[in-house]
């Protein structure tokens, strides 16, 4: 993956840069020696590093304004950091960045259960937004796999999604304000406890872009108060084409269980093997889970179950204590650290229409025999955004370029049959150059021009989301 | 009239033109300022173009009638989860309401609390911006993060920032039964905490409004619950025990009733044909009452458990100095051209969120010629 080569002139100033942000910020908020900086190298998509120039770790927005205003007036580019958990690429720097951490703006500031909101700073963790609420029963929706560690700063980047989005929807849905700084230096409040934009979306287009447009350092977030109950269901399927059926039909007959999760044969044994959750020997398993009072569970799973015994399944399972419906859980949950302990991987994320499921899967086995490496299919079936687990050996000359080629032509086949790249990933610098082939040259333009709006310079995160070559007159006119 | 035949032709037109443009959909929801311009009419862009009732997506062209999407829709027992309020009968407008115009507006009803508003169902647009070139963004799934989100930003857009000319949709199952508690004789402090505790219950409250003057004169206020029908009874039941303390609860579930009282709050109908301004105030909930109060409001309804206000004032009425410093934001939506043209429609943004709009504006529209001033 190319990235820019590195600014000499900023290379060259990185004494006096450092000097200016220390002035700034409290001592160790600053960190600049090359056996620290390592540590901010790469993020999740650890196939790719670079140390930054620096690194700083802001307490407040008033230091995250000084940073910035600091950055553009030395003309320095600053990639902003969650927790470090993007997949994508999002938070890679380069030799000449400065990585913005937020990691320790983790403070709530306020929850409000009667408007149902609550205000985080940033750097706060997705499960500890959960966790500031839960003695009232109430919880965070957006439930992204990483959501132990990953902070809202990040979700709000990548509009982050989880298995249970097919009811609650994505972070954009449940994102009610933001505090930004803009990255020379102006602090913007968009949004409030209330529901809408008076004016144009400003909130809406922020949410997914990457830490491109401003740094956000507090947030607004919808908080509801937690169903009475959940179960799933699991049912194993002889076909890929029947597991599809079965979804189609259980969204088709008006029950929304709050998430269907997909996985095939590789993923079911591997994941087997390694949590011991009992899964059948079957192509294609669904996970099926609905919520409510122990009536309404029955009834729901009632019809689903009615249903799926219409595609002919090798099993069905219901949980019936919250033992049984964790080890349906434990397989899935674990899949892909099960996937990592037998392999290098890498993890895909486009989303296509459901319909097109069977196609796709047929397709990435028929590609999976042409480039000679195994992939293993996990996904949330009710909203179509898979994520095929591709497995590599990271030690063998050439392995990692060849399943970089075979994600590629599976991420094209995603965009042909109607879908897109990315479903809740984000672009980063892992899909930055295909976005030709879901985007033309004009829609492209116009996003770009919505970064011209925010950041001029095109100092904020500048080597990320589009294409190298459709970005470069911009990049090389701020430096 | 421009009346634009498809989408190239409308991309033409728009490249060709000399001068502003006021961009139409079915003509139903004339707000904002009054912009003069030679009309473009979307209407010839009409036409489901692709409805998988198994994947919960539809996509329209622009003009579509909504009324066609609605049937669609009803026929696979699905619909438009955000409830699309109906503006003809509070502006006084005749026509068809489109789904472009649906979008433009981000016109979303009562379920906007539970669900989520026009912009969150959503999934892809396609438009022509102010320079006539045709540019898509987003997609017909469910899921998509691939570059910048611009169809929240074409939502209540209000046409621009460029014409829209399709536009998909994820669609939900219709639920086979609705409740309704209705409690009388609240005020309108005691009837934002009773909305507060329902939609902070695990019920899933699709519904919760308050009208301080009901059809009999006397403060009701409603909370829905749809769903299956045991599950419906189930939750009237233990939403009813919830809110015992507030007062006496009937429970209607006739569907026509339930259906029309709905249809009432959504559309707003307590000021149809009744004189004066009409403004829809977005708000904390629980500062609507203390909000509704400044107002000094000769008419008020309350939707989205407080956090809608509607309010009538007498014509001409500078509703934000009644208001003072508020969070929220207050858009003019019924008013004679005079007084729009006098006073913001839309809120107005602090000086740095302005010139991001403005900023957005000059790039998506560089000649300014797509409803203009429209949304000031």
């Amino acid at each position: 993956m190319e990235m820019p080569a590195p600014s000499a002139e900023v290379l060259s100033k990185k004494a006096r840069i450092v000097a200016r942000l220390s002035e700034a910020l409290p001592d160790d908020a600053v960190i600049h020696e090359e056996h620290e900086t390592r540590a901010y190298e790469c993020d999740a998509l650890t196939a790719y590093r670079c140390p930054p120039l620096a690194a700083v770790l802001p307490s407040s927005t008033a230091e995250v304004s000084a940073v910035l205003r600091i950055c553009r007036e030395e003309g320095v580019p600053v990639v902003p950091r969650g927790s470090g958990t993007s997949l994508a690429g999002g938070a890679l720097p380069t030799a000449d960045c400065v990585i913005l951490g937020v990691a320790r703006l983790n403070a709530v500031l306020e929850v409000d259960y009667d408007n149902r909101f609550i205000k985080v700073q940033s750097g706060r963790t997705n499960l500890s937004v959960t966790g500031a609420v839960e003695e009232q029963d109430f919880f965070y929706a957006p439930d992204p796999s990483s959501q132990l560690a990953c902070a809202i700063a990040g979700n709000i980047a990548m509009n982050s999604g989880g298995a249970h989005c097919l009811k609650y929807g994505v972070t954009t849905n449940n994102l009610m304000s933001v505090t930004m700084v803009m990255m020379d230096g102006e602090v913007v409040e968009i949004g409030g406890a209330h529901l809408d934009a008076g004016g144009l979306d400003l909130l809406g287009l922020i949410c997914g872009s990457e830490g491109q447009l401003g740094v956000v350092t507090e947030a607004t977030l919808r908080i509801l108060r937690k169903p009475e109950g959940a179960r799933p269901v699991l049912i194993g399927y002889k076909s890929a084409e029947a597991a599809g059926a079965c979804v189609a039909d259980i969204i088709k007959a008006g029950v929304l269980p709050v998430a269907i999760e997909y996985m095939d044969r590789l993923c079911i044994e591997v994941t087997d093997k390694f949590s011991g959750a009992g899964y059948p020997d079957c192509e294609a398993l669904l996970i099926v889970e609905v919520e409510g009072s122990e009536a309404e569970i029955d009834e729901q799973l009632g019809v689903i179950l009615q249903i799926a015994r219409g595609h002919d399944p090798v099993e069905l399972r219901e949980a019936k204590d919250a033992d049984e419906a964790a080890r349906i859980w434990l397989g899935r949950k674990s899949a892909f650290g099960a996937v990592g302990r037998i392999n290098d991987y890498m993890c895909l994320d486009g989303t296509i229409p459901v319909s097109a499921l069977p196609h796709v899967l047929k397709r990435i086995g028929e590609m999976s025999q042409e480039y000679g490496l195994a992939v293993g299919n996990v996904f949330h079936a009710g909203d179509g955004n898979m994520h095929p687990l591709i497995l590599f050996d990271a030690n063998k000359p050439g392995d990692l370029e060849t399943c970089e080629a075979f994600g590629a032509e599976i991420l094209k086949l995603c965009v042909e049959v109607g879908g897109c790249l990315t479903g809740e990933h984000g672009v980063g610098i892992e899909k930055r150059d295909l976005m030709y082939d879901q985007f033309s040259a004009e829609d492209l333009e116009v996003q770009m021009r919505v970064k011209d709006v925010f950041d001029p310079g095109w100092l904020l995160n500048p080597a990320k989301v589009f294409p190298l070559q459709a970005s470069a007159s911009r990049r090389d006119f701020a430096a | 009239m421009l009346s634009p035949r498809d989408e190239t032709d409308l991309a033409a037109a728009v490249a060709a033109a000399e001068g502003p443009l006021h961009v139409i959909g079915g003509g139903t929801r004339p707000i904002g300022k009054p912009v003069t311009g030679e009309a473009v009419s979307v209407a010839g862009l009409s036409g489901i173009t692709l409805y998988e009732p198994g994947a919960l997506t539809l996509v329209a062209r622009a003009g579509t009638p909504l009324a066609e999407i609605e049937a669609a829709l009803a026929a696979e027992n699905q619909r438009l989860a955000f409830e699309p309020m109906d503006h003809r009968g509070l502006l006084g407008t005749s026509g068809a309401p489109t789904i472009g115009g649906v979008v433009a507006a981000n016109a979303s009803g009562p379920r906007r609390i539970l669900t989520g508003a026009c912009r969150d169902f959503l999934l892809g647009v396609r438009f022509v911006d102010g320079r006539g070139s045709v540019l898509k963004n987003g997609g017909r799934v469910m899921k998509n993060v691939t570059g910048y989100d611009l169809v929240k930003l074409m939502a209540g857009s209000y046409g621009t920032l460029g014409i829209l000319t399709e536009v998909s949709f994820k669609v939900l199952p219709a639920p086979a039964a609705a409740a309704v508690l209705l409690i009388e004789g609240l005020s309108d402090v005691q009837a934002v905490q009773a909305m507060a505790a329902a939609l902070g219950s695990p019920f899933e409250v699709s519904g919760a409004a308050h009208t301080p003057k009901g059809l009999d004169g006397a403060p009701v206020t409603m909370i829905r619950i749809e769903g299956f029908e045991s599950s419906v009874t189930y939750r009237a039941g233990q939403l009813r025990t919830l809110l015992a303390g507030y007062g006496e609860i009937s429970v209607e579930t006739d569907p026509e009733r339930t259906t029309a009282g709905w249809k009432w709050v959504r559309d707003a109908e307590p000021f149809h044909g009744v004189h004066g301004d009409v403004w829809r105030l977005s708000v904390k909930p629980s500062d609507a009452p203390d909000l509704a109060a400044r107002a000094e409001a000769d008419g008020l309804l309350y939707d989205w458990g407080g956090g809608l206000i509607w309010a009538l004032v007498p014509e001409g009425t500078d509703l934000r100095a009644r208001l003072g410093a508020f969070q929220g934001h207050a858009t003019l939506v019924r008013a004679g051209e005079e007084t729009r043209a006098a006073l913001p429609v839309f809120q107005p943004e602090p000086a740095p969120v302005a010139a991001i709009s403005k900023g957005l504006r000059d790039k998506f529209d560089p000649r300014g010629i797509l409803n203009p001033g429209l949304m000031g």
